[in-house]
């Protein structure tokens, strides 16, 4: 029998735990309040780190059973060909059943028109709430982290949406101890946030030392890229790159991984986790500062986003 | 060597200088990246503000940057070399006295400011009263503004002795008082260079090694059972596996447990941490425990130290704090949540309603409305088993819920079973 206690710290206690041990043990109850909980859990998987790790911590908690969630990606259509392909290796390798919201499908439809800017990030809202409703999930799991943002800041763990999936933030509930109230009536769902008192750093920490395979964009690669906004961004069928902006060949990675429209790369020469960690520890920006345009359209753009049903 | 994690609240008010103090704490360990300070610089200038107004990092909402007060709790995080740091921002107004209850529901230490000119007023006394009530380990009193009471000894050592004083009367177990001054810098994060006669640690130094750790062993054995792990697969047919995350004490396999409600005894079979077989776990690890007998145990069940469980109670006396905007009457038909059980309730009895700045009580309050504190008796329609709140903050804890649309009405705290 191999004892996989934590190690005694330098407080002194044998009883220490490591800050990852408590970030993981805490995700954990989350997920296991909700499978106790809630008929209908899903897991919004995007294939990017946050529901990388989220996945991992779920097949964790149940094991050596299968966790009881599906998985849900909201497919904008501007994906990055990696991650499609790290999604469906997943979905595959652990037996899970993956339901897709496509937005093409919406603007086909006639349903969601093109932004004239191409990006497809604040699309999403329309087909999630869809497959919320068709679906009847009553439990959405996010990967969502208090640190990234400041609206973010002032989430719950247990966040209830009403009828239309949007978050008032003046009528949160109030979380206490470890006590998540879960009660919702018709037509209204929970968005679950397990990371909510992760950062990005633990994230990678996590990563690293529980060895989580990530979409290969998570490492430096050559990429041709093209200067926008101040970001480096990867020319598609999306709209880019306009009249005036120049294709360069850069070493690069990412950060976030998001709609290919509104997703910058960051320049690098992390190719192993190791790196990442320590980019990520010497970086004066943060991730989303870093590479999302779409945050930085106001002061208060995540904060209506999320109003309106966005997670 | 571990790097290990401190939560912990703040409280106090704009005028305190709180949003001073936590913006400082961030910025001087470095945790305030150049993006958030440029966002925070424009939109100090677009108010029309000539210095970063600092508040501005924590106060999210549009709401609260256009009426430029603390609405909501908000939650940040830094790091140092030795340890990370979960800060839950409160604000400070009697209004919102249910979000400094929330923060420092989870908090291992408290930090109540103190405006140097005024000392200790009401609202300081509330906030000490909150954090006794709550129950936080450790309370530090920063007496910010120094600088302007020109660094004086005597002004900071008389505040200290009267709210060290207030606070142990109370039932604090530990209090360090820090002179300050947010503004300047001084005994924040570098030690002061006006304040020769104080030798004591800066708030950072003593946020980086104050003692979180209690000792587990010390504490009951407490296991609320969240989830049965039965895989029914051919490779685990018969495996039925207990998860849930140990609320105090420490779990050893072939350790004597008794199953509450139940009262059924049995023995630990096997501890999995997460996949991997131990053989001692231990408070806030999450598990898989699995009993040497075939017992009937679900959701909501506990399975505590055979030595020390608990006596299952239907009557339940306690300290609420009413969180909801709807008021709470003797009469009311609730749902409770403990641990990881809900059941119906009926509110007995409400005998008095508590005012934190003097605390006085006020017998038959006839109700509680939204920041009232007050004493209630609860009638539940299952046994409950409970622990006395000042025994363990996780199974002496439990939430009051509307059970027409579930809206959380009040956070209790067991005092005995009875």
């Amino acid at each position: 029998m191999t004892t996989a206690a934590p190690r005694a710290g330098d407080t002194g206690s044998p009883y220490a735990l490591a800050h990852l041990d408590v970030l993981e043990s805490e995700a954990v109850h989350i997920f296991r309040e909700v499978a106790g909980e809630f008929e209908r859990p899903v897991i919004l998987f995007s294939g990017g780190k946050d529901s990388i790790v989220m996945l991992h911590l779920a097949l964790k908690a149940f094991t050596p059973a299968a966790p009881p969630f599906a998985l849900l990606h909201v497919d904008t259509g501007h994906n990055f060909p990696e991650v499609l392909d790290y999604r469906d290796r997943t979905v595959a390798r652990h037996g899970l059943r993956l339901h897709v919201a496509s937005v093409q499908e919406f603007i086909d439809a006639g349903r969601l028109q093109e932004r004239p800017d191409g990006t497809r990030n604040p699309l999403q809202t329309v087909p999630l709430l869809d497959a919320i409703e068709k679906s009847r999930f009553d439990a959405v799991f996010g990967g969502g982290r208090r640190d990234e943002e400041k609206a973010r800041a002032k989430e719950r763990v247990f966040s209830l949406r009403d009828e239309f999936g949007g978050w008032d933030p003046r009528r949160q509930r109030p979380e206490l101890w470890q006590l998540y109230n879960g009660k919702h009536s018709p037509g209204e769902h929970v968005r679950v946030f397990p990371l909510s008192n992760w950062t990005e750093l633990d994230v990678w920490q996590y990563i690293a030392r529980e060895k989580i395979e990530l979409p290969s964009i998570y490492y430096v690669h050559e990429r041709k890229v093209f200067r926008r906004n101040g970001m480096w961004l990867a020319p598609g069928g999306w709209g880019g790159p306009k009249e005036g902006e120049q294709l360069e060949l850069r070493q690069v990675r990412y950060r976030t991984v998001g709609d290919m429209s509104c997703t910058g790369a960051v320049e690098s020469d992390a190719d192993t986790v190791e790196k990442v960690i320590a980019e990520i520890a010497a970086s004066r920006l943060t991730e989303r500062g870093a590479t999302r345009a779409d945050d930085k359209l106001s002061e208060a753009a995540m904060e209506d986003r999320k109003r309106e049903g966005y997670f | 060597m571990i790097v290990d994690t401190l939560r912990f609240a703040t409280a106090g008010s704009v005028d305190d200088g709180k949003s001073t103090l936590v913006g400082r704490l961030l910025h001087d360990s470095k945790s305030v990246l150049s993006d958030q300070l440029a966002a925070v610089e424009a939109a100090s200038l677009r108010r029309g503000q000539q210095a970063p107004d600092l508040a501005l990092l924590t106060d999210g909402l549009r709401a609260e940057r256009e009426q430029g007060i603390t609405i909501d709790v908000a939650y940040r995080y830094f790091a140092t070399p030795r340890r990370r740091f979960i800060l839950a921002d409160t604000p400070g107004h009697v209004q919102y006295t249910r979000n400094m209850v929330t923060g420092a529901s989870t908090a291992d230490l408290a930090v109540v400011l103190v405006d140097a000119r005024n000392g200790v007023v009401e609202q300081t006394r509330r906030h000490a009263a909150v954090t006794a009530l709550l129950r936080v380990p450790h309370v530090v009193l920063a007496v910010n503004k120094m600088d302007l009471v020109d660094y004086a000894e005597p002004v900071f050592a008389a505040i200290a002795e009267e709210f060290t004083t207030y606070a142990a009367s109370l039932g604090v177990p530990e209090i360090t008082a820090i002179p300050v001054s947010a503004l300047a810098g001084d005994n924040v994060v570098e030690p002061s260079a006006h304040m020769d006669w104080y030798g004591g640690p800066t708030v950072l130094e003593h946020l980086e090694t104050v003692a979180v750790v209690a000792d587990p062993a010390g504490d009951a054995a407490r296991f609320p059972v969240q989830y049965v792990i039965r895989p029914q697969t051919a490779e685990h047919p018969d495996y039925r596996g207990y998860a849930g995350q140990i609320a105090s004490g420490v779990l050893r396999v072939g350790d004597a447990v008794t199953v509450l409600p139940s009262g059924r005894t049995s023995t630990i079979e096997a501890i999995d941490v997460l996949g991997e077989a131990t053989d001692a776990a231990w408070a806030p690890q999450s598990v898989t425990v699995r009993l040497a007998d075939d017992l009937d145990v679900s959701r909501g069940d506990l399975i505590a130290s055979a030595a020390s469980a608990p006596t299952p109670t239907r009557d339940v006396e306690a300290t609420v704090c009413h969180v909801s905007d709807r008021p709470l009457h003797p009469g009311d038909r609730v749902l409770l949540t403990h641990t990881t059980r809900t059941v119906q309730a009926i509110v007995k009895e409400i005998p008095s309603r508590l005012t934190l700045g003097d605390l006085s009580q006020h017998p038959a309050p006839g109700a509680l409305t939204a920041n009232d504190i007050g004493r209630i008796v609860v009638r539940t329609a299952e046994p409950l088993a409970l622990d006395a709140y000042a025994d363990s903050r996780r199974t002496g804890s439990f939430l009051l819920i509307d059970p027409a649309d579930g809206t959380t009405l009040a956070a209790g705290m067991a005092s005995t079973a009875v």
